[in-house]
């Protein structure tokens, strides 16, 4: 009996293992491999030479932009959000109604912003109406941040929601008992303690949004140009896998980054607590 | 151990007996083997009343597919394991495939009306003397543009530069399309491989960007119908349905000179019906045929004797049936080598981080 359980057990770990290699290690040991081809199948390092230009260097620096941006903001509608999400009667309900445009195609939700926000869209008709008149608000990049945000809220909403769920309330009333102000409590106490979630929050939409392409052709119209825009062309349209393969080694290589840095974050956090 | 071996043991049955099926399904209809011609095509790129007719004239079973890129359509190629017996790649991505050896040569005997082309799109420099392609519709690159929101007229491609246009400009996001048209509006050849033309023309795009609103794919149709922009440089097959949407609108070939581009039908080497695809192309190159299916897809059609059956308003349009005059002083795109081609996307890239 003892036996055939470890057996199973091998054979369940082994399906696990062979997932992980085949669809997570070969992929990055491909991506790897293929950056140090130039364009004609050639072993070298020029697309490294390549990535250290200006161009590239500059659009890396403009996509942490933006995905900062991104994740602000999220953050800064997400974190309210989700703690009035926690007071409200029915939660279950509400959180439903928050996740389900999540549930819809990322394309459709883009297309229905070019008519919102065109010249001649609801937007444009409304400014008009109180008199304010009509704005260019497509393919600008309020547009872009706007948009994003709303495609990545239900990502930042859902942990923090989780986290404040779990946070006791007598730990509340203790610190309203011994004289704490609403302030001073969200700050020593509900904020330290959510802490993990706004982590987990951060590193769902950060990393994503620093790789978004299609949103910046259709809402930005290519005026925002991103690392994921660069690495769609190079694979799509120039057929130049190697560099496509270099600039997502470096996105990686930033995620990673983006990884540990909200780990120690995190750290510190517990230690001050 | 025994659940084990059921749980690996249901699901291979379960596909077993779908494949079962599909096949059994697939030969009820009258799929399978000799009989099928599996046609690749752009979407929307085909009066599909015709497949039927088609089906019934040569009692074949047409399956047709789409992609929207020719950089798709070349993947799912170069990759094989698909079956396709008939594609219809643009110009540049024609002379890839022969580069590469994935086309197979036409057999001019098995063609009975491939008279009808008109001479002057064939033997192009994409496929000298059209050993792997025939001819399936053609077109420039140009502006079009609403005169209601424009004051005077727009003639060549420095106007875009020269008239108060700020801000109101649409460019359709293509490497060899806006590179070109900076070439052109210097007076350089759209296919140049001298750097210094290049970056010549990447600078001077550069400083079109005050005029420039946004660099968009599909959805410009879309965004000109509905009059987000006054002017936008597009494919002249992309103006006339965009004409066809919002009548305002016009179309012009610039003076300085622009592309003229091929979309041709070939045989990949994937075929397993060849004398099927042979015979499907005959049929489209049938006059009335093609003649309907021009009028349903709107594009310029390369087919002389389809002239007669169209409408002599459409035909005598000189912003879509521009004459011999006009179209030899226009450019077919050259493939320009790999590197060279990186060369062009990496100026384009560039051309784009500018927008601020």
């Amino acid at each position: 009996m003892n036996q055939t359980n470890q057996t199973a057990k091998t054979v369940y770990l082994m399906t696990y293992w062979i997932w992980i290699a085949l669809f997570v290690i070969a992929p990055l040991v491909l991506v790897v491999y293929y950056s140090f081809f130039d364009i004609e199948g050639n072993l070298s390092l020029e697309n490294y030479e390549t990535f250290f230009t200006s161009t590239y260097l500059s659009m890396t620096l403009s996509s942490f932009w933006y995905a900062f941006l991104i994740t602000f903001f999220s953050l800064l509608v997400g974190y309210p959000t989700a703690y009035l999400l926690t007071r409200t009667k029915h939660k279950q309900l509400w959180l439903l109604l928050i996740l389900l445009p999540s549930w819809i195609n990322l394309l459709l939700k883009a297309y229905a912003f070019l008519g919102i926000f065109g010249t001649y869209g609801i937007t444009n008709q409304f400014l008009e109406a109180i008199g304010i008149g009509t704005q260019q608000i497509l393919f600008t990049d309020f547009s872009f941040v706007f948009v994003s945000v709303y495609i990545f809220i239900p990502f930042m909403i859902l942990p923090i929601y989780n986290a404040i769920e779990k946070l006791p309330p007598s730990l509340v009333y203790a610190s309203r008992d011994l004289g704490a102000s609403n302030w001073t409590t969200f700050r020593r106490v509900i904020f330290p303690l959510t802490l993990d979630g706004i982590k987990s929050g951060v590193q769902i939409v950060f990393i994503p949004a620093l790789s978004l392409f299609m949103i910046t052709r259709l809402i930005a119209g290519n005026r925002v140009i991103t690392l994921g825009t660069a690495i769609e062309q190079q694979f799509l349209v120039t057929q130049n896998w190697g560099m496509g393969s270099t600039i997502a080694v470096f996105l990686i290589l930033a995620m990673v980054l983006v990884m540990v840095v909200t780990r120690d974050w995190g750290a510190k956090g517990a230690v001050r607590r | 151990m025994k659940k084990l071996v059921i749980m690996l043991a249901v699901p291979l049955l379960v596909s077993f007996g779908l494949l079962l099926w599909i096949q059994q399904l697939n030969a009820a209809q009258g799929f399978g083997g000799d009989n099928t011609l599996v046609v690749y095509n752009w979407g929307d790129y085909i009066d599909e009343d015709l497949i039927g007719e088609f089906e019934e004239q040569s009692g074949l079973k047409v399956v047709y597919q789409t992609f929207d890129s020719n950089e798709a359509m070349l993947t799912k190629i170069e990759q094989g394991g698909t079956a396709f017996d008939v594609a219809v790649p643009s110009d540049y991505a024609i002379s890839r495939m022969i580069e590469d050896d994935l086309l197979l040569p036409i057999d001019y005997d098995k063609l009975e009306n491939v008279d009808n082309i008109d001479p002057r799109f064939l033997d192009k420099s994409f496929d000298p003397g059209n050993q792997y392609s025939i001819p399936y519709f053609w077109g420039t690159v140009g502006i079009v543009y609403n005169p209601e929101l424009v004051d005077g007229e727009i003639t060549s491609w420095n106007d875009l530069w020269d008239m108060p246009l700020e801000n109101d400009i649409l460019l359709a996001d293509g490497t060899r399309e806006v590179m070109g048209f900076g070439l052109n509006s210097l007076g350089y050849s759209l296919n140049t491989t001298d750097k210094d033309e290049l970056i010549e023309a990447e600078e001077k795009l550069t400083t079109l960007w005050p005029n420039i609103k946004a660099i968009v794919g599909d959805e410009i149709k879309m965004l000109m119908a509905n009059r987000e922009a006054a002017v936008a440089v597009v494919w002249s097959g992309d103006a006339s349905e965009i004409m066809y949407e919002n009548e305002e609108l016009t179309y012009v070939i610039p003076e300085e000179g622009t592309n003229l581009w091929f979309d041709n039908l070939v045989i990949p080497n994937t075929a397993q019906n060849v004398d099927g695809a042979h015979e499907f192309i005959d049929f489209m190159l049938d006059a009335e045929i093609a003649a309907r299916n021009t009028d349903y897809v709107g594009y310029s059609t390369p087919n002389e004797a389809a002239l007669e059956f169209l409408d002599e308003e459409v035909t005598s349009d000189e912003r879509f049936y521009p004459s011999r005059e006009v179209t030899q002083d226009l450019e077919v795109y050259e493939n320009l080598g790999k590197r060279m081609n990186a060369y062009y996307n990496e100026l384009y890239l560039r051309f784009k981080m500018q927008s601020k």
